[in-house]
């Protein structure tokens, strides 16, 4: 087992500081200058070299790829050249949101996925199995932003039972907040939760032909007593690669919902930067999300570990 | 078994919808906003969402934008002109205070004038303040400020929010944290979703109505029309979902507010590139365009037609579409007679806005009637303006100008046009110089003239300003003689 962490420990670091480099190097060659942006069609030129000078964007690339990673190191992500405060107040305020949202949708998904998958399964070949299939095609084909808006308009246009976006922050209450993302969570969920339960539904199936069961099955156990003691643990390693797949998506791949219901989550934070030309919270940002999907694979990993003694022995 | 976890899950969904819609006040405000600003100091950025925020809301100038664009006396009370016109000597109001207590005197114009005309300004329209030679405190209620020459137009580039009296103490934070004179307070700024303001009890003038009124920031078309029909947002000056504005008028509830801005809507071209520096090829361009055909295509019918440089509301506005009427037999002739009969290619490149994206592609299929064809690329603006604004590496593109009165950027042979007209450059520099009405109205007309005889650019139309407001509300400008959401005199009926 310290073998297995150490070996993985150590390709996680690898991964991060290639991605530095691959960040950085893109983000160089973009074109694009920040200080051009912010001042806009009528400034002269000497005005935007001033501003560049205020902005410490003159420098070789070399050292502001040192002072960026050593600074990252000592938890210093540089100060974001538009909003002018500090890049770790600008991505802890948008956690708030992203996270607790990610985590929102997860649970809906994960919590409608598992049992309409095992259902789907058990009952392999019935009405209840096309019907649970077929509503879950639908849910992978249903684009999430055009099911965010279809919500919109029935729960806050039509129902008026909802905001249409935005935010109260969580000091207008837990309720108010859980409230604002709720929408969200749901459209973020119904295609996961799709995407899962077929994941669920097969991965089960595939268990469900092995010998084992057919032994738990002659020492006569119920069906239930062998889906839910040997196949299930089974089946939930390929189930739980997509959980972890689904979370780093859901953090980071929500800007279209983030969009639809203007939360300040942090893909539009990232989508703003790169309109904005703000280069440092571009960087950092990406710099953490891969950080974040390292880390949850590293997390996949190991729980895969726990799940399935034999992947100790292997690695 | 399996009705319980369903009931729980209603009644759940109840209790989270009733949450948080407790009718709100009517002395509050929401103002929607498709952008939000980078940071809230107009001294310091030219994002218009910056003074959308702040403009005679928090911060205030010498002199200010009325709703029609007329100028008035704003921290100044009033002015004498030296004789000559070049001495300008402002009194100041008394009992001003900015926002942190401390009061705003003579000794704080002149900080934040020379501020901004200082050499290492990061102002975004220095050129306001580069005819200034001196500025001087009289006494703590006057400020004399002296121009190199005399200036026609002084007393409206006071009224820029470029131009707000800021406090040397508080300037450094204002990019976060705004100290300014308004009648409005910053108090929070929640970024990416919301800025927060609420009244001063301090104000020197008239209080506001309002108590407090937040700007909420929405960028997606869609989630406005929403937003706006949930009643999450009171007032949507710039509603950007244009093709919904008709189930707003059909609605009640809400009215429907069409005005105009300073935005010049051109198609910029490139006059030093090799085909366009033909004045034919650019008068071809030019007749092959239907204004019309692109208003009502891109623009859902809201803009006005224009035929130069110069917002169609401005008094000494000139009407020239004639000289570019749609004429696309002509265009074809103008093109044999150059040398392209065969026909030619050019590169469009076009910037987000819609009425660029989807101008644009009208525009194409306007110049291909008569034999232009047109290699369109989609750019974000930070690409644009590297590649066509500095490097001026383009042949066509579609901007909107929005900064007001802005005919001086063909004075400036270097500006992405390159248009280099000496005649034009000098006629310019009288206007600068010129205050008499009269004379100014003479000269107006004539370099609308000259750059529409040129064919500089196609002009295409001035952008209209279409908003939506919930019926109760009162006193919203109509239209946008400068970028702003002037609430100091929005009040809600009953």
């Amino acid at each position: 087992m310290i073998r297995f962490l150490v070996t993985r420990l150590l390709s996680l670091c690898v991964s991060l500081i290639a991605a530095s480099v691959v960040i950085f190097c893109v983000i160089e060659v973009i074109p694009g200058d920040p200080a051009a942006f912010m001042l806009g069609l009528n400034a002269n030129p000497d005005t935007v070299a001033a501003l560049r000078e205020d902005l410490g964007l003159t420098g070789d690339a070399l050292s502001r790829y040192f002072s960026w990673t050593t600074g990252m190191l000592t938890g210093d992500f540089g100060t974001s050249y538009t909003y002018r405060v500090p890049v770790s107040e600008l991505v802890s305020d948008r956690l708030l949101v992203s996270l607790p949202l990610a985590v929102y949708a997860l649970i809906l998904s994960t919590a409608l996925a598992l049992p309409v998958g095992m259902i789907a399964a058990m009952r392999r070949g019935t009405l209840t199995d096309v019907g649970i299939m077929g509503t879950t095609q639908l849910g992978i084909a249903v684009p999430n932003f055009w099911f965010a808006m279809l919500l919109v308009l029935l729960f806050a246009v039509s129902l008026r039972l909802f905001s249409a976006g935005g935010f109260p922050g969580w000091d207008a209450g837990f309720l108010a907040g859980l409230k604002a993302l709720t929408l969200p969570a749901v459209s973020l969920a119904f295609p996961q939760a799709s995407i899962l339960a077929r994941i669920t539904r097969s991965a089960l199936l595939e268990t469900l032909n092995q010998d084992y069961i057919r032994t738990a099955r002659a020492k006569g156990l119920t069906e239930r007593q062998t889906i839910v003691g040997h196949a299930l643990r089974n089946a939930l390693i390929p189930v739980m690669t997509i959980i972890g797949l689904q979370f780093a998506f859901l953090l980071a791949g929500a800007v279209i919902i983030e969009n639809v219901f203007f939360l300040p989550g942090l893909g539009r934070l990232i989508f703003q930067g790169i309109t904005q030309r703000d280069l440092v919270v571009v960087e950092s940002v990406v710099m953490l999300l891969v950080f974040a999907v390292v880390m949850v694979n590293f997390l996949v990993d190991v729980a895969y570990a726990a799940i399935d003694p034999r992947l100790r022995i292997r690695t | 078994m399996h009705k319980i976890p369903r009931t729980l899950a209603v009644a759940g969904l109840a209790a989270l919808a009733s949450l948080g819609t407790a009718e709100a006040a009517k002395t509050t405000i929401t103002i929607g906003m498709q952008l939000e600003p980078p940071n809230l100091d107009p001294t310091g950025g030219a994002a218009a969402a910056i003074d959308e925020v702040v403009y005679a809301n928090i911060f205030e100038g010498l002199t200010r934008f009325s709703a029609d664009g007329s100028i008035r006396p704003a921290l100044a009370e009033s002015w004498d002109i030296s004789g000559d016109g070049t001495v300008y000597t402002f009194r100041l109001r008394d009992g001003v205070t900015f926002h942190d207590g401390t009061t705003c005197d003579a000794e704080d114009v002149k900080f934040s004038l020379d501020r901004a005309r200082a050499e290492d300004s990061t102002n975004a329209q220095k050129a306001l303040f580069a005819g200034i030679a001196d500025v001087s405190v009289i006494d703590p209620l006057t400020v004399q400020v002296t121009l190199q020459n005399p200036d026609g137009a002084f007393t409206t580039k006071m009224a820029w929010g470029d131009a707000v009296i800021v406090a040397p103490e508080t300037i450094g934070q204002a990019a976060t944290h705004p100290v300014g004179t308004g009648p409005f307070r910053f108090t929070n700024w929640v970024k990416g979703d919301r800025v927060e303001i609420d009244r001063n009890p301090d104000y020197w003038g008239e209080p506001v109505a309002l108590e407090s009124a937040t700007f909420k920031f929405i960028s997606d078309p869609t989630a406005a029309f929403s937003a706006m029909m949930a009643g999450d947002i009171d007032a949507f000056p710039g509603y950007p979902a244009q093709e919904t504005l008709a189930q707003f008028e059909a609605d009640p509830r809400f009215v429907v507010i069409i005005g105009s801005t300073e935005g010049e809507t051109i198609l910029s071209t490139n006059n030093k590139a090799d085909l366009l520096s033909d004045v034919r090829v650019r008068k071809a361009i030019a007749h092959a365009i239907d204004r019309q055909a692109i208003i009502d295509g891109a623009m859902f019918g809201f803009g006005t037609p224009i035929g130069t440089h110069f917002a169609p509301h401005n008094p000494d506005y000139l009407d020239l579409t004639g000289l570019s009427a749609h004429d696309p037999d002509l265009s074809r002739q103008l093109l044999a007679e150059a040398g392209h009969g065969d026909g030619l290619t050019l590169r469009l490149m076009l910037p987000p806005p819609s009425y660029a994206r989807r101008g644009g592609e009208i525009v194409a299929a306007q110049l291909r009637e008569v034999g232009i064809e047109t290699e369109i690329s989609n750019l974000e603006w930070a690409q644009w303006l590297e590649q066509v604004f500095r490097n001026k590496d383009y042949d066509l593109t579609i901007v909107s100008h929005t900064e007001p009165s802005d005919i001086n950027i063909y004075a400036r042979p270097e500006y992405y046009f390159q248009y280099d007209n000496p005649e034009f450059q000098s006629l310019m520099a009288d206007y600068a110089i010129t205050a008499d009405p009269g004379m100014r109205t003479a000269l107006a007309h004539q370099l609308q003239t000259i750059i529409a005889e040129d064919y500089v650019n196609g002009y295409l139309f001035q952008l209209a300003r279409t908003g939506v407001a919930d019926a109760g509300i009162n006193g919203l400008w109509k239209n946008a003689p400068t970028q702003a959401n002037d609430l100091t005199g929005v009040h809600w009926s009953d």
